[in-house]
């Protein structure tokens, strides 16, 4: 799988259509509650979007195919206007996920600090490249741009957790930490 | 360190940033009260037009200009708003992170000062997603702002009422163009929009809208405190533009950081006395001065002010202010292949030469890179910093891509030429 099918609304394999449902999404009560306390700091509902997909996301790693519509609804908008938003944000996924999404910074100050060193470690050690998540569904590994932590790279991100200067010797350590 | 010669960053304090009491113990909420109770909402409008604070973003854009053009008439009832550009994503920037992290108080200060000068009815932090310690102790402090009766309704017993949030992103560099940003705030494709009408005119949902950098407002508290005179001695004389700058350094040298400056410190003291230097062994080839959307410099430039005026006369521009230095040993083809990689990959895709030059660069570059280019790639490459430069694009997208690669072509031009594969230039001239 490329770096750009994680995000870009491409369907998921047979084998992993309809997990999470694909007919007959029904948003959680806590989700719903959450979008409608978020829709009132706008003066329109569709500003809400990212919020809702990120809710959404955060309950099931990825934003399956059947939420569309239900979000969607609720904020009053065409499931296909949503669906673009979804697809154009590159931390909203569209595809299942790993548990943990390892996020490695290849912008050009950890570029030239020895992002790439590390990029392959992880590769390695995975046994995986960008875009693709391990087949016990552990990790997905992802390219992302400046974490805004320039003086202390190669820098990476893993779930919501920024790891500074991480050298490639110290990838099969911090794997470890992550069950 | 004090707030007299490092306003933005002598109440940082990364391990636990001071909570509502702590950070009124040292002048927080100061400029708010002064302002609400003693100036007219225009009035904090001219200091910060008076004291020349221009834009800490990277465009350099006068803020209080800016202000100015937001209508005021005080019988149009209707939504204003200001929204506050926390999409730090430049690479090589990492600036307003630090402030975020480090004083949350204070930004939620200078979005009351600066939100009551335009009289906005509402305020946004537009975050970025991955700053997620930024989001949790801004959303933090706003609560404390807001049961001190900072924000809500009526603030201070003044006529005055508003309310602010923290938005929170989900990638996409564009998202910092600014009304690519307003866009995505409204929940839509981060494309930017056309200008004219100006976000001051019609910006989010067609209302009077000002767009701000974290570093920018953040300075506006300080202003209203301590005086526009304060405020221009800042650069002690070292530049025309005033106040600080959080300048800092990247890349293989010993000490890398951001740190708080005059605005016109040259640029190596900030690489030798506050970065250490080049790494022990290292040969500094050239540098960035301010995010990888701006011009290379090279070592003779070293002793210019990093400064707007003096740094666009060298041909480049200030940017961000955070400089990115590369090493002798590091082959600049590469380097640019990663740069315009990046560009590449964030495009939005509105507009066609953008969305198909840039990859176009990447891919000579990459041939560059491996030794495989043809005699004309060089050429062509050249030719694509016209076709993506100013006012042939939609947005500063592609043009501030281009900047890196034109200037190394200007100075690094043997680079270039060793990439070209020496049996394909054997080739061409006998077919010429």
């Amino acid at each position: 799988m490329t770096v750009a099918e994680v995000n870009q609304g491409g369907r998921a394999p047979a084998s992993e259509a309809g997990r999470e449902g694909d007919v007959g999404y029904v948003l959680h009560p806590e989700d719903r509650a959450a979008i409608e306390c978020e829709m009132r700091h706008y003066e329109d509902s569709r500003a809400t979007s990212i919020a809702a997909l990120k809710l959404i996301q955060k309950r099931h790693g990825w934003v399956p195919d059947g939420a569309i519509p239900e979000i969607a609804r609720l904020l009053g908008i065409a499931p296909s206007d949503l669906e673009g938003v979804a697809t154009f944000y590159s931390l909203i996924f569209r595809r299942p996920v790993g548990r943990h999404v390892i996020k490695i910074c290849d912008s050009v100050a950890c570029f030239l600090t020895g992002a790439a060193q590390v990029q392959e470690a992880f590769a390695r050690e995975l046994r995986i490249g960008l875009g693709d998540t391990t087949g016990d569904r552990r990790f997905t590994l992802l390219p992302i741009c400046c974490l805004g932590a320039c003086d202390k790279g190669p820098a990476l991100m893993i779930d919501e957790a920024l790891l500074p200067n991480v050298a490639p010797e110290d990838v099969r350590t911090l794997l470890e930490r992550y069950p | 360190m004090t707030g007299e010669t490092k306003p933005l960053t002598y109440r940082i304090d990364l391990g636990a940033p001071l909570d509502l009491r702590a950070y009124e113990l040292q002048d927080g909420y100061a400029a708010v009260r002064d302002a609400l109770k003693n100036m007219p909402p225009q009035e904090v409008t001219r200091l910060v037009k008076d004291a020349n604070l221009r834009g800490r973003g990277g465009a350099g854009f006068p803020t209080g200009v800016k202000w100015s053009l937001v209508p005021m008439d005080p019988t149009a009832r209707r939504a204003k708003y200001l929204v506050c550009n926390a999409d730090e994503m430049e690479p090589g920037s990492f600036k307003d992170r630090l402030l975020m992290e480090g004083v949350p108080h204070q930004l939620v200060e200078a979005m009351i000062v600066s939100a009551y000068a335009i009289q906005a009815t509402r305020g946004y932090i537009f975050l970025r997603g991955e700053y997620t310690l930024a989001a949790e102790r801004l959303e933090y402090a706003i609560r404390e702002a807001k049961a001190a009766g900072y924000l809500g309704e009526h603030i201070l017993d003044s006529p005055w009422s508003y309310e602010l949030s923290v938005h929170t992103g989900a990638g996409r560099y564009i998202c910092g163009e600014e009304t690519a940003l307003l866009n995505s705030l409204e929940g839509r494709r981060a494309n930017p929009r056309f200008k004219p009408p100006f976000p001051q005119i019609a910006g989010l949902w067609g209302k009077p809208t000002v767009v701000n950098n974290v570093e920018t407002l953040c300075n506006v508290p300080h202003i209203v405190l301590r005086g526009v005179d304060w405020f221009k001695a800042l650069s002690r004389g070292k530049s025309k533009d005033a106040g600080t700058k959080l300048y800092g350094v990247s890349g293989r040298v010993k000490r890398p950081g951001c740190w708080e400056l005059p605005f016109g410190t040259p640029a190596r003291e900030i690489l030798d006395e506050h970065g250490g230097g080049m790494r022990e062994g290292l040969k500094l080839k050239c540098w960035l001065p301010g995010g990888a959307s701006t011009d290379f410099l090279m070592p003779e430039h070293l002793d210019l002010a990093m400064d707007f005026e003096t740094i666009a006369k060298a041909g480049s521009r200030l940017g961000t202010g955070l400089i990115t230095v590369i090493d002798e040993t590091q082959g600049i083809i590469a380097v640019l292949r990663n740069l315009e990689e990046f560009f590449a990959r964030e495009s939005c895709g509105w507009c066609t030469p953008c969305r198909d030059g840039l990859p176009w660069s990447v891919k000579l570059l990459s041939a560059l890179e491996r030794g495989e280019g043809r005699p004309e790639d060089i050429e062509t490459l050249e030719r694509l910093t016209h076709a993506l430069g100013p006012g042939r694009t939609f947005c500063a997208h592609a043009p501030g891509a281009v900047e890196p690669l034109q200037s190394a072509l200007r100075y690094l031009r043997p680079e270039f030429e060793a990439g070209v594969c020496r049996a394909r230039a054997t080739a061409g001239s006998l077919s010429a």
